[in-house]
């Protein structure tokens, strides 16, 4: 089963019109339970919030109460790390169907999983791991995904993977198949430029031409982290995606070319570790959204400006 | 053996050699970027087990607690995506691990922590679950054919240990040195609205609440219990269910 159906950016749940059916081009931040409080109370000026689709795959509790009401006040972002789309089993339906019921229940402007796979024979490995890049797994890829939007009945955004290392059985590139499956699904792409600087460094290649590559794919959202640095077995950087550090500058930069390349998009501030109090990530995402504004300043000054 | 499987494989066991059709940019000995991977699943395993049980790691330390759960995790990976269901057979574990058991109550503490997680995370009650209390209550010629609906977050934990207490000296109530750990503890684990509550009970009672939950009519959980527990008062069982919002409503 290939692309039976062909989804639309606008294509998701039913009581919103169009306009809805994205995240704001601001810059928001991932919800961590250590700010819902603070939230509430001091409503601060983010764009969106993103939240990972399997924290909330629980009865009731705190985590539903506060996110309920924060729902109330901000766009929403849902983001999987559960599903497994990379994996060579069958996706895992009854996990699709508790997505389904944090899809009705939330209403997110956005729904988006991984380009890894994290799941192997009953057990969850909780991270994501990488795929070779053939027909063999271009073909699987795109039927989970095509499984998944049928299912959900809405696009999905598919992120790029941040590896450290890669397969003799690739025939071609991760931008190729990226774009392939892009083709195939009629899925967008997060584009999560701290993994497309993190993976170009690890495997030799250049971000820049990596960001050239996806430029005429529909990006619904770019997400930024920080990194941390190790080195390989010949004392190469190798870089990981640890999401427990402020941006790096050389992310900044390629983040500036991103958006001058693709235009203005909705960009996530990520942390999971190390999590910071809501100001600092705040400022954060203030550098992020001073980028956009002045993105979208600059296009509208110079309508026929050449990316 | 498939691609997947033998990269599963080597990943869980880091005694295997790496798994065939690695490839490095430069040439180089894929091992340490593979190591990467080991080492993110096992970590943001560990951290959520620790993240559940922040107590019973503090009683041993980070290292112990850490290679501990590295053997829990190698024996017993999460089967689920949701890792607030992970865990459950921590405790048990615990009591099995030789090296833990100079430490006689860290098993029962790790249980407290994981019943306070569910607590948390269990489904809600709203006002209209809680009903006909009083007018069941009334009616002492049926009352010990009912059987008690209880509220979705109730944990019950006995224990030959102080658990509550020294628990409760971690949160900054009470102090460590002034409890004995050999002090027989019950405890009620309820999450009535957004806050889960650690209640120290009576035995009778944590043993009348235990027979509920497992569907037993109140009659006969008050036999079983006064059987055990003669001077158990049903009484004070009543108003620890009904203060502390455990009890929602009765059914025939």
């Amino acid at each position: 089963m290939m692309s039976s159906l062909s989804f639309a950016p606008a294509a998701c749940g039913a009581p919103f019109v169009t306009t809805e059916c994205t995240l704001p081009v601001r810059a928001g931040i991932g919800l961590k339970s250590e700010h819902f409080q603070t939230i509430l109370a001091e409503k601060p000026d983010f764009g969106f919030f993103e939240i990972h689709a399997e924290n909330y795959m629980v009865a009731g509790g705190p985590f539903h109460h506060y996110l309920t009401r924060i729902r109330e006040l901000y766009p929403l972002s849902l983001h999987g790390v559960g599903l497994s789309i990379g994996s060579e089993h069958l996706l895992d339906e009854a996990h699709l169907g508790r997505l389904s019921v944090l899809i009705d229940r939330y209403q997110p402007q956005s729904f988006s999983e991984h380009l890894a796979w994290a799941s192997h024979g009953g057990a969850f490995l909780n991270d994501l791991l990488p795929l070779p890049y053939n027909d063999k797994t271009l073909h699987l890829v795109c039927d989970h995904i095509d499984q998944i939007q049928n299912r959900l009945q809405r696009q999905m955004l598919l992120e790029n993977p941040a590896t450290y290392v890669e397969f003799k059985s690739s025939d071609r590139s991760e931008t190729d198949f990226i774009k392939e499956v892009l083709h195939r699904t009629g899925c967008g792409l997060l584009l999560d430029v701290n993994n497309v600087y993190v993976s170009c460094t690890n495997h030799g290649r250049d971000p820049y031409a990596y960001i050239k590559a996806l430029s005429q794919q529909w990006v619904g959202e770019i997400h930024l982290a920080g990194f941390s640095r190790e080195t390989d077995a010949i004392g190469a950087p190798l870089l990981i995606d640890s999401h427990g550090s402020p941006i790096a500058d050389a992310v900044w930069q390629l983040y500036e070319f991103t958006i001058a390349t693709i235009g203005a998009t909705p960009t996530l501030i990520e942390r999971d570790n190390n999590i910071p109090s809501l100001d600092v990530m705040w400022r954060e995402a203030n550098q992020a959204e001073q980028r956009l504004m002045a993105q979208a300043t600059q296009h509208q000054g110079c309508p026929e400006r050449s990316l | 053996m498939n691609g997947q499987t033998a990269f599963y494989n080597a990943l869980r066991d880091p005694e295997l050699p790496l798994p065939d059709g690695l490839l490095t940019w430069n040439g180089s000995d894929p091992t340490p970027r593979f190591a990467i991977y080991r080492n993110n699943v096992m970590a943001s395993l560990i951290d959520t087990l620790a993240d559940t049980c922040p107590v019973t790691q503090l009683l041993v330390g980070e290292a112990f607690f850490r290679a501990m759960a590295k053997i829990y995790i190698e024996q017993t990976p999460p089967t689920s995506p949701i890792l607030a269901d992970y865990g459950d057979s921590f405790p048990q574990f615990i009591t099995d691990f030789p090296p833990a058991a100079s430490v006689s109550y860290l098993a029962d503490l790790a249980r407290l922590e994981i019943l306070r997680v569910q607590a948390y995370h269990a489904a809600d009650c709203d006002h209209s679950s809680y009903l006909n209390l009083e007018m069941a209550l009334m009616d002492t010629a049926s009352l010990p054919d009912l059987h008690a609906s209880l509220h979705p977050s109730t944990g019950i934990l006995s224990s030959p240990y102080a658990i509550a207490s020294i628990w409760a000296a971690h949160q900054g109530t009470g102090r460590l040195e002034n409890i004995d750990p050999n002090q027989a503890e019950h405890v009620l684990v309820i999450r009535p609205l957004l806050e889960v509550d650690v209640l120290l009970i009576d035995e009778g009672t944590a043993q009348f609440i235990a027979c509920l939950q497992q569907g037993t009519s109140l009659g006969l959980a008050l036999a079983l219990t006064s059987q055990q527990i003669p001077d158990f008062e049903l009484t004070t069982a009543l108003d620890v269910l009904i203060r502390n919002r455990v009890l929602l409503s009765f059914y025939l």
